[in-house]
């Protein structure tokens, strides 16, 4: 048998109310040790915080504005910031006490517990109260006094179609350059966009100087100057003024300009606007760079643009030798696709897309013969040794005809529209600056290379599903088929360069597909 | 008789101080103070002695004694030592130890009969105690710890002892004294007795922190109600009567 010693419980008194207690650090009983010491101490019982009715929302100090509902965890996390004492303690728990929400008090029961002497946790629970009081935070007061921006950057271009905004506005969206803006307009040649802050607008404007030549002025309008202090309040507008010469536009060049660009001809195509402009002269393959800063010194304007271009029927390709990249000089023989029937006018003319064109495609041209250009620059050239026909690009009409949607979209930013409703005619005009900006896109892999093109799921399963039936009707069709054939050549965009679109799934559905995964 | 006091705003008087049923011991404090709370209570019945023991206040540490004898740690200067002499009482014997443990008033509490020592202390020094103070030494710790003086006090009428002493070692050490025991606490919940309260068998002193509670468990378990200094006397008349009747 094994002796094992009973162990009574001896007891103390406490020291102070002579109550029998088991001996403790501080020898003292509980309610005793309460009487000596509060731990709440140092904790203020009565705070206020601040709302916002406009926005409502609740000042966080020093000057964050967070949403946060009725007893919901922002709000807790947002009022126990506000207890200073709170460190010096650890919170076991914290919990709403219910009030009326027209009472305009936050209840808070907290649970606290601190060491008061060597090793006694001494634990306690109290409550704080919140008086809510109105304050108007600086956005609502800034929208109260109709002073929402404090920086603003006006994007303009001089041109008739709104295609280069397309492309900045896909610039912009895939280098998230917009996501300081607080608004972004849109107003008659160009976009304008609202900052609160000056460093953001001067950030979007070194952006845009970067991707688009530009020019940019800056002014300051004074709103508010506080003499004691010296200080005063400015609102910046930046001005920014884009090239107004477009790809696929013709220009004359000012002859001096032609002559320091190696005596080059001043009649000359756009073939690329980047932060430079790149000019081609179509006859020889010469490609004139011409930086942001020296076409401001001498500034032109752009002959013709791509609403004047007339299509053509290629007769006749014989390349001539020289060839830049991509491009093959060649000479082509080519009638308007108008006169076609009509009469037997060919043009003989020299172009750089030798290695595209083949007899029997079609192009689009500039025809100079029967254009009149009110350009000084122009004037002053011979008009004798001018070609009849610039060809600029190659087109698909047939394709266009055939396939008309497609299987990839674009993102568009939240713009807010002009006051006024746009007029009918406007708004078809748009729409048919858009379809330009997108077959642009389609035909030119290097401009999409720059952007985020998205699949359209709903319009790739429809292709899918109808290209059975396609087939099917391709079979009836063939015999009374009119002789058009699809050009081989079109430049597809391929589903890979397209980005799937995300979206955000519910958790729900995750949750179904585990479970899923569980039942297989 | 127990009364609150305080040396310099310091609590722990047993620091300072050294009360017998013979004689009385006080640091040489700045004022007077200290030395007139002892002076008063105990009244020319026993000698209140200034003293200090190689040359710091803190004698009630470094000495232990009873009725019979004192003992001093070998810091005591011969100037000390000659002092204590001339005030001692005659048959208070005096005797000056070579311990390493030199802080004797916490490593030996005692009364008159027995005394309890730290546990490690030197056998020699076991023996001096024994003579000098005409004790029975026994090793013992108080509630785990070694330093015996300083965790309880101790009387012919009862002793008090660390809070956390258990049921059986209380029961233990009460067997070996011969007297009651309780623990307690003085100074509002301090666990150090030996340090805040004197005590001989008719008079307490307990430092002026202590609650009224703290100082009615002194008064009950040293049985200070009614004690007189004459009340011994009485009390042992009473069982010399009740032996030899």
């Amino acid at each position: 048998m094994e002796y094992i010693p009973q162990t009574q419980q001896q007891l103390i008194l406490c020291c102070q109310c002579g109550t029998a207690i088991a001996p403790n650090p501080a020898n003292m009983c509980v309610n005793c040790i309460r009487g000596v010491v509060d731990i709440t101490e140092g904790i203020p019982k009565h705070v206020t915080i601040h709302f916002c009715r406009n926005c409502e929302r609740y000042l966080q100090p020093p000057n964050y504005w967070v949403n946060a509902e009725l007893e919901s965890r922002e709000l807790l996390a947002l009022c126990l910031k506000r207890l200073k004492g709170l460190n010096k303690v650890r919170l076991v728990d914290a919990g709403f006490i219910w009030t009326e929400p027209h009472s305009r008090r936050v209840k808070v029961k907290l649970t606290i517990q601190k060491e008061v002497f060597t090793s006694t946790i001494l634990q306690q629970i109290f409550e704080v109260e919140y008086v809510v009081s109105y304050q108007q935070c600086d956005e609502c007061t800034r929208v109260a006094a109709q002073n929402t921006w404090k920086a603003m950057v006006q994007v303009r271009q001089k041109v008739e179609h709104k295609r280069t905004f397309f492309y900045l506005e896909q610039l912009i969206l895939k280098h998230n350059a917009h996501k300081d803006t607080t608004n972004i307009k849109e107003v008659k040649d160009g976009i304008d966009f609202y900052y609160t802050n000056r460093a953001h607008a001067i950030k979007m404007m070194e952006f845009l100087a970067a991707v688009v030549p530009t020019r940019s002025k800056s002014s300051e309008q004074l709103v508010s100057t506080d003499i004691h202090s010296g200080s005063s309040s400015y609102k910046f507008s930046y001005s920014l003024e884009i090239v107004p010469v477009c790809k696929d536009d013709l220009v004359c060049i000012p002859n001096k300009l032609a002559k320091s660009l190696g005596n080059i001809s001043p009649l000359l195509i756009c073939l690329r606007v980047s932060n430079t402009l790149q000019l081609m002269d179509v006859n020889t393959l010469n490609v004139a760079d011409i930086q942001t800063t020296a076409y401001w010194r001498t500034p032109f304007n752009s002959l013709a643009s791509a609403k004047e271009l007339t299509e053509y029927y290629v007769l006749d390709v014989e390349p001539v030798g020289p060839t830049r990249g991509r491009y093959v000089l060649a000479d082509v023989e080519v009638a308007r696709s108008t006169d076609f029937g009509k009469n037997d006018t060919t043009f003989i003319t020299r172009t750089h897309l030798g290695a595209l064109l083949k007899a029997g495609d079609t192009a689009m041209g500039y025809d100079i013969s029967r254009s009149n250009f009110n350009d000084d620059n122009f004037d002053a050239m011979d008009r004798a040794a001018l070609p009849d026909v610039i060809l600029v690009k190659k087109s698909y009409p047939v394709h266009r005809k055939k396939n008309k949607t497609r299987q990839w979209k674009l993102r568009q930013l939240a713009k807010e529209e002009e006051e006024m409703a746009p007029r009918k005619q406007d708004v078809a005009r748009l729409e048919n600056d858009y379809e330009m900006f997108l077959r642009d896109l389609e035909e030119d892999p290097e401009l999409r290379s720059n952007i985020n093109i998205f699949k359209d799921t709903n319009a790739v399963a429809k292709a899918k599903k109808s290209q059975y039936a396609m087939a099917v009707e391709d079979e009836m069709q063939d015999q009374d088929e009119d002789g058009e054939e699809e050009e081989e050549d079109f430049p597809e965009i391929s589903l890979e360069e397209m980005m799937d679109e995300m979206t955000l799934q519910d958790d729900e559905t995750f949750a179904e597909e585990d479970t899923d995964d569980v039942m297989y | 008789m127990a009364v609150r006091a305080q040396f310099e705003n310091s609590n722990e008087i047993g620091v300072f101080s050294r009360l017998t049923n013979s004689y009385c011991l006080v640091a040489i404090g700045g004022s007077e103070n200290f030395y007139s709370v002892f002076e008063s209570e105990l009244n020319d019945i026993i000698p209140v002695i200034h003293t200090s023991i190689g040359g710091t206040r803190i004698v009630g540490r470094l000495t232990a004694g009873n009725k019979n004898g004192l003992l001093v740690p070998n810091t005591t200067t011969d100037q000390e030592l000659q002092h204590l002499r001339n005030s001692l009482p005659d048959k208070v014997q005096i005797q000056r130890v070579e311990e390493r443990l030199s802080a004797l008033g916490n490593v030996i509490a005692c009364n008159d009969y027995v005394a309890l020592v730290h546990p490690d202390i030197d056998r020699e020094t076991e023996e001096i105690i024994a003579d000098v103070l005409g004790v029975e030494v026994f090793r013992q710790t108080i509630a785990d710890n070694v330093l015996v003086g300083s965790f309880c006090a101790i009387s012919n009428q009862g002793g008090i002892v660390h809070p956390r002493t258990t049921i059986q070692d209380q029961d233990e050490l009460s067997s070996l004294l011969q007297v009651p025991l309780v623990a307690g606490t003085v100074n509002r919940g301090s666990d150090v007795i030996g340090a805040g309260l004197v005590v001989n068998d008719w008079c307490a002193f307990a430092g002026l922190d202590t609650t009224s509670t703290e100082l009615s468990v002194v008064e009950s378990i040293f049985k200070l109600q009614e004690a007189q200094p004459t009340a011994i006397v009485n009390e042992m008349r009473d069982a010399l009567v009740d032996t030899y009747s």
